[in-house]
Parts: C-alpha cells; structure tokens; sequence
C-alpha cells in the first residue's frame, strides 16, 4: 500500500511520522526546497489551551488533545517545548467580563486548570504588565515551541521509519477514478497511489480542486510580528494575550523558546491570489507595537531584530476540514488556522488511524519514535562539549558568534539535509542573533559549499533562486 | 575543562587588541590574546583600501598592510596567541574567562582582561523597515568581506542606505568591480562619513548622495528587485507622495556600528557610546577589566584604535603586577554639544585624551573643559569626525580639584 502526504509543514510532517508506523510505503512531497517553509515557518509558536474555540468544533477538540500529546511528542523529537501558561489579560471591567465567557467555554472544551486570578496577583507575577489589569484568566496548560524544528524533527525521524521525502516536487494533478483516488502526479513524474493526504497548507485548497473537491476555499490571513532581541528577554514569563474579538486572538506578547519577546500578529484577510504576500507593512508593524505596548508598556521597539510576516490559511466556518472526503482514498487537513500548530500531533495521530484502518494497514514490528536532535553546543555541559571537540575538532570552532553555533554543528545539519542558508539557520540557529547573520553569512556559505561540493553561487537563501553571491570580482 | 593562568588577557586580535597585547607583553606581562578568527587582523583584513597609519606610522598604508604591521609588533614582544578560539562567558568571580577552540574548552585564568572586540553592524531587521525579506540585503562590513576577503560579487545593481564611512568605500568598491551603484541614501541632512570620503568615493565616480531619504520598504519574493526610497521631513519621518520605486538587486546598510559588549554584561554602558564606561586609563568600574578601541565607542582612524589599545593593556599588565591602584575618578559630564565622549571619567594620576564626536556640526569650534581649566580652539567640527583633545598633568592637577568636569564644544 502507498500513501502520499502533500506538503512537509508541521501537519504533514508530523502525519507522515505517524503513518511510518505502519506497514506501508509512506511519500512526503513539498514543493519547497526544505521542511516547514509554509506557515509553519512564520506563525506564534504557541501550544493553545483550547479556550479560544467553539465547543463542538474540530480546532476545539484537536487543540485540547494536541496539548496534552505536546510535551511527550517534543520530548520523543527532541524539540524544545516550555510549559509557560498564558494570561488574558482584562484591562477593563468590561473586558473582565468577557474572561468568564472564555473560562466557562474552555472548561467545555475540557481545559485543565482554568482560573481568574485578580490584576494584583497578575502584577506580582508578569511585574512589566500593563498596571490597569483588572484580572486575568490563567491556563496554565499553554506552552511556546519552535514550530519548524517540530516539522524537521517529525521528518527526521520519519525518514528513520522509512519514510521517502521529495522536496521541491510539487503536486500538479490528483487523478481520479471511480471515486476512488489513483495517482499523484507531481512536477517530477506519476505516484499510483492508495490514498493522498491534502495537507498543503495555504495551498490546500488548489489540492482539493484537483481530486475534483471545488468547494474547499482558503483565504490568505496575513499575520506580521516584531522580534525583540534577547535583552528584552526578562520582560514577560508567560503567553500574555489580551481579550480576544470575534475574528482573532488578538496582539500578544509571548516569550520565545531561545529567549527574546515575539510581538504579535496582526489579521488581515487578503485576496485568494495573494498567497505570496509575505511582505511586512508599515501600518501593521506599526499596529503591531501598539497591540504589544497596550498590554506590556515597556515593550521597546529599540530592542526590535526584526520583522516578518506568515500567512495562515482561513478556512469557511473558521473550523478545521479534517478526516476522509467523497472521494475514498483523499483525506485532508485543511484549513489548519490557529491552533493548527496545537492540533496537528492530535489530527496526524487521528488521521493515520483512520487511514490505516481504511486500508487495513498492520502495524510496522519495530518503529523507534526517538530522535536526538544537532548536538546544541552552547548548551551543553562542558564535559559533553569536551566529548564531542575530542570526536570532531569542527564543534570547537564557534561560526556563529551571537548563539555560539559550532562548525560542527552546521555540517551536521548539511547532513540531516540543509541545503540553504535558511536551511543551516532553522536547524541550529546560526544566524539568528542579534547580528542577524553580518558576521557568520559569508563563514556559512563557504561550508555549504565545500560540503557540498558546490560553489557558492549555486547556494542560496532559500534555494536557487535566491543567490547570495551572483559572481566573482575581477581577476 | 583545563585551566590556563596568565597575567593579562586580551580578547579580540584586531587592531586595539593586538595593540593591547603588544603593550601588555612589552610592560613585562604574561599575556594571552584571543581571536574568533583563524588569524589576527579583525576587520583590517578586509579594509583593502589606503588611508590607514598616518599617524601610527607616519605612512599610507592599506588595512592588510597596517594589521601586519601589528602583528609584527605581537610577534616580537613574546604575547601567546589563541586563533580561531572564541570567548564564551567572561566570569567576574576570579576572574574566570571561558574560551573555545579546536583544542578543547579552556578555563584562562587571568589577572587582568583587555576587552577589545570592536563593534558589530547594526542589522536589517532593527530598522523594522516594511516590505518581504529577500536574499540581497547586506551590511556594509559583510558585503564588504564577501568582496575583498572572499571575492564574490554580492549583485548587480545595487543602492546603499546610510553614508557611514564603509558604505561610502563599498559604494566606491563595487563601482570599481562592475556593479552599479544607483545612489546612496542617508535620513540626515549631512552625510554619516569622513568628507573625504564622500569626496573620493561618491564624488569622484558621479554616485548620487540623497540626503534626507530613506528606503520605506523592499521588494521581491527570492531576490531582492527594487526598494521604495522615500523623502523624510525634520523629524525623519517619511513624506507621503515622495516615493519612488528603484530597482536593485542588492541593498547594502551602513546604518551604524554598535559596541560589542554582550560577553560582560556586568559592567555598566554609557547611554550614549553604547560600549562601557571607563576612566582615563581605559578600566572600567570592574578593577581588572579594562576595554579598548571600537568597543567603547566607534572610532574614526585606527590609529587612534591601536592608540587607545596600547594604552589600555600597558595599564592592564601594572593592575596585573599591582602596581595600578584604582582611585576614584572625576566623572566627566557632557555639556554643549557633545555626543560620543570617551573616556567617560578621568584618572587625575596620568595624562589623557579625550575623544569626542559633536551632534552638530560648527565653522570654528573651542573646547572646554572644566569649566574653566582647558581651552582648545579647533577648526571645523563636524558629526562625522571624532575631536582628540589631549589633557596633560598639569592640567589634570588642576581637574582633580573638581567635583566632575564638563566637556563642551562652543562657537568661536
């Protein structure tokens, strides 16, 4: 039996994995040149309660059970994953009011631990809040991870299963018949499969249109964040989210996993057609800051390293399309909108069961669900960083000054697959700082390519396309 | 983890740093200097053009061509010398300074520390400008060392945001290499850089400056393909209807350079320079800590650099013998006109020098500093270039009377 994934974001990647436990040949094709480059990349990086979501949708049952498969998923992937609880933070009494809505909906949805705390007890423990809290709700089951080294880690270790990943091949036609899916066809060739699962993203609506699925309409909702550098790291413990509308969660102020501030996003539903509009805008940054400075007011944009913005798909209903199809064989999920992030450990586990069922899949006899993550040199104690310069003299070589990435460890990434300077940055970091690369870009290129054995023409940002360097000065 | 006694440590083998080693090893010290890189020389090595040493050397020489002058200089005084090994935690307690290498972690014990790491370039991202983030956007410096230390063209057609000095030699170096250089950009209404090098590297090639612009917002998916360029009013604030779409390839930023003082959080910065605060032998409110060159604050001429770090390991390698007891120094304050100061407090045992750089700029300038004691008369002062000011014993005698010394840079 052959099952095909379409698109290596955080969904498909963790889907992938959890069909290599069974007794099939397992395909995962992306059409970017690495894992996690679609919304993945570029969202919140936080693990949901589950109190935000309608009771009796499925965001709300998959982000309650995504949350509770978190912790042992990232621990399994090595990736990091901190239990850092949120806050919503009131700033009114009529806000306050709102919080009870939020508690009692949750406490529908099956969140544990729930509790409005008093604009007092928030103060003595987020100090930098915005002083006229009036009261909070507590969920203490929120968390902050690093969505792609989630997508890279599923698919290192799926691939340990015996997963077959295709980058940069991209799906150009389903073929159907008699209702029942038959062949992937891709920019590279023809897959006669037994079942496809649309998890592409953004563009999981043009999936569907070819398996003769019309009716499935995503539409692009820009996000765009600031970062704060790490000096601004002390300033919140927790996901601090103000009270949220109708249409979204609103601006927040979250600590991130390598200890800077993450400011945002904005929600701007955009054209069909703008699936590319990754650009940041004035007016957002700018609403950016003042969402972030009205529930922390030291927010500094001084401290700001950067910009950016992601697209996340907004599906009709605002609710995930996930599970089996009319045509028998195409599963999808789709519309993976916030919490799709939180939901996709519990919708790859659920899906995969489904399809094994479907397809009388037995259990594979031996599947190893551990993978170790790049050795991460700077934190490491200084015996084991010892072993390892002892091993390969490359991990005494520090390339990246800002986060003390080693030689050692961008070769090892080129190993496990990076291919790009993105590639080399989402995997160890390296360039990520508060340089944002002046120092180690050129450092890096060149072991790109003497690993790989190509100029350093040939390597890119994120893959041919974008070069870095476009020729040589006069001889 | 092995450990490694020394008398002073040097981190950072540029050019404050090699100054500072030689001087420490010359003053009788057993000195160690550490360096990132696989050799000495910082950001010399990629300087390839003139300019450099006509003070130092009372000679024209090129960045390379000055590094080896110094390294020279490490060599013959007998320093030990640590390349390619980068400084991990610098710890108060001992001190104790964890280094890293392809040998192995060391733990340097030293008795006094010179911290000269220089500056890093403020990045792309902190001016939180709009648009997509595509390859093609580099600093100065990096696009710099891809040009002259690695030889690669970064693009074709290219515009440069800020006038600091190493955009305007990058504008100059690249036109030389083919590339088009479609104008330089600068928010302020007077250039960032030396005049003589607005002069010989724009002027000279017919590379437009535009003062009062800015870039609002890039362009392009994978590779950068054009950038918004925007007149600002007084305030620096863009002026709605001024844009205008310039097509590159590339953008290059000369937007600033900041102090690197990231591995000793524990001393305390002077607002203004962004580097640590130190008095008039270049230590620091830490006893054994001492900090030079563009660590401190950004520098115009190196020679001032190798200056100030001479200074600073000959005083570290006395504090390391015991012989440099740390008496309370006369802060120096900042009156009329006076941005970057340097020191920011005066040791009243020795002579000094006070490098300053002024906010605005004025035809004919004086000095002073007191009030009262110094007068010194100076042509033309101007933002970009730093004033040397130097303070004799005499005049020293006279300033530890004071309860703190104001710095101003009057008309006339």
């Amino acid at each position: 039996m052959r099952v095909a994934v379409i698109g290596a974001g955080v969904v498909g990647a963790l889907l992938a994995r959890e069909l290599c436990r069974y007794e099939a040949e397992v395909l995962l094709f992306e059409r970017e040149a690495d894992v996690g480059w679609g919304v993945t990349k570029a969202n919140s990086g936080i693990v949901h309660a589950g109190f935000h979501d309608r009771p009796g949708t499925a965001c709300a049952r998959f982000c309650v059970s995504g949350n509770a498969l978190f912790p042992e998923v990232c621990r399994e992937l090595d990736v990091p994953f901190r239990p850092t609880g949120a806050y919503v933070v009131a700033l009114s009494f009529r806000e306050r009011a709102v919080l009870d809505e939020l508690r009692a909906q949750g406490e529908e949805n099956r969140v544990p631990g729930l509790a409005i705390v008093a604009g007092d007890e928030v103060l003595s423990r987020e100090p930098n809040v915005n002083p006229e809290v009036a009261a909070a709700l507590w969920a203490p089951t929120v968390g902050i991870t690093e969505p792609w080294a989630l997508a890279i880690a599923a698919v290192e270790n799926a691939c340990a299963n015996g997963l077959e990943l295709h980058l940069a091949e991209e799906i150009v036609g389903i073929e159907v018949a008699r209702g029942r899916v038959r062949t992937a066809v891709t920019s590279r060739g023809r897959y006669p499969v037994d079942a496809v699962v649309n998890a592409a993203g953004l563009f999981a609506d043009q999936v569907a249109a070819m398996a003769g699925l019309a009716e499935l309409r995503l539409v692009p909702r820009r996000g765009e964040y600031v970062l704060l550098d790490k000096a601004a790291g002390g300033l919140v413990r927790s996901v601090l989210f103000p009270v949220p509308s109708p249409r979204s969660k609103g601006i927040l102020v979250l600590p991130t996993v390598d200890g800077g501030v993450l400011l945002g996003p904005t929600a701007e539903d955009l054209p069909s057609a703008a699936k590319g509009a990754m650009e940041t805008t004035a007016g957002g940054i700018a609403a950016v800051l003042a969402g972030a400075r009205r529930l922390v007011p030291r927010v500094d944009p001084a401290l700001a390293i950067k910009a950016f913005a992601g697209l996340r798909p907004e599906p009709p209903g605002s609710d995930f399309v996930v599970g089996e199809t009319p045509v028998r064989g195409f599963y999808q999920a789709a519309g993976m909108r916030s919490p799709g992030l939180t939901a996709a450990p519990a919708v790859a586990r659920w899906l995969a069961v489904e399809i094994a069922a479907d397809l009388a899949l037995p259990p594979k006899g031996s599947v190893n669900p551990i993978r170790r993550g790049i050795p991460r040199t700077a934190d490491l104690a200084p015996e084991e960083w010892e072993a390892l310069i002892a091993r390969d003299p490359r991990y005494g070589r520090v390339v990246c000054q800002c986060n003390h990435v080693t030689e050692g460890e961008i070769v090892e990434a080129i190993r496990r697959g990076a291919r790009t300077l993105d590639g080399i940055k989402f995997r160890t970091r390296a360039g990520f700082g508060r340089c944002q690369g002046a120092f180690c870009t050129d450092r890096i290129l060149q072991v790109l390519a003497r690993e790989l054995g190509t100029r350093p023409e040939e390597i890119g940002a994120r893959g041919p396309s974008a070069p870095l360097v476009v020729g040589r000065v006069r001889p | 983890m092995t450990a490694h006694q020394v008398e002073v440590l040097v981190v950072g083998g540029g050019a404050a740093g090699m100054a500072a080693a030689a001087a420490a090893a010359r003053e009788g010290a057993r000195t160690l200097l550490v360096e990132r890189d696989a050799r000495l020389g910082g950001v010399l090595d990629q300087c390839i053009h003139p300019g450099f040493g006509l003070h130092r050397y009372r000679e024209e020489l090129t960045g390379p061509e000055f590094a080896h002058r110094l390294v020279g200089e490490v060599a013959a005084c007998g320093a030990e010398v640590w390349t390619g090994c980068t400084v991990l935690e610098v710890r108060p307690d001992g001190p104790r300074v964890r280094v890293a290498g392809e040998a192995g972690l060391v733990e340097v014990r030293p008795r006094a520390v010179v911290w000269a790491t220089g500056a890093r370039e403020r990045p792309f991202g902190t001016l939180l400008i709009s648009g997509t983030r595509p390859a093609g956007i580099y600093t100065a410096g990096l696009a710099q060392r891809l040009v002259n230390v690695h030889g690669f063209l970064p693009g074709r057609r290219a515009i440069i945001l800020g006038s600091g000095d190493i955009g305007l030699i990058m504008a100059r170096r690249l036109h030389l290499e083919g590339v088009e250089v479609v104008a330089v950009v600068e928010l302020r209404p007077f250039p960032g850089g030396l005049l003589r090098n607005v002069v010989q590297c724009l002027e000279d090639f017919g590379i437009p400056l535009l003062l009062r612009h800015t870039v609002a917002q890039v362009h392009g998916r994978d590779r950068l393909s054009g950038v918004t360029v925007v007149e600002v009013d007084d305030m620096g604030r863009p002026i709605p209807g001024t844009e205008t779409l310039v097509e590159a390839d590339t953008l290059i930023l000369s937007v600033g350079l900041i102090p690197e003082a990231e591995g000793i959080p524990f001393v305390p910065l002077d607002q203004v320079n962004r580097g640590p605060r130190v008095d008039s032998r270049f230590r620091t409110e830490v006893p054994w800590l001492f900090v030079a060159g563009n660590a401190l604050t950004v520098f115009d001429l190196v020679d001032a650099v190798a200056q100030v770090g001479e200074e600073a390991g000959a005083c570290a390698a006395r504090h390391a013998r015991g012989e440099l007891p740390r008496r309370r120094p006369i802060p120096l304050v900042r009156g009329d006109n006076v941005l970057h100061l340097v020191p920011t407090a005066l040791d009243p045992e020795a002579p000094a020098t006070l490098y300053l750089r002024v906010p605005r700029p004025l035809a004919v300038a004086r000095v002073e500093i007191g009030p009262g004691v110094l007068v010194r008369n100076h042509r033309g002062v101007r933002p970009a270039e730093m004033v040397a000011v130097k303070l004799p014993l005499e005049a020293m005698r006279e300033l530890a009377r004071l309860p703190e010394v104001e710095v101003r840079v009057v008309s006339g």
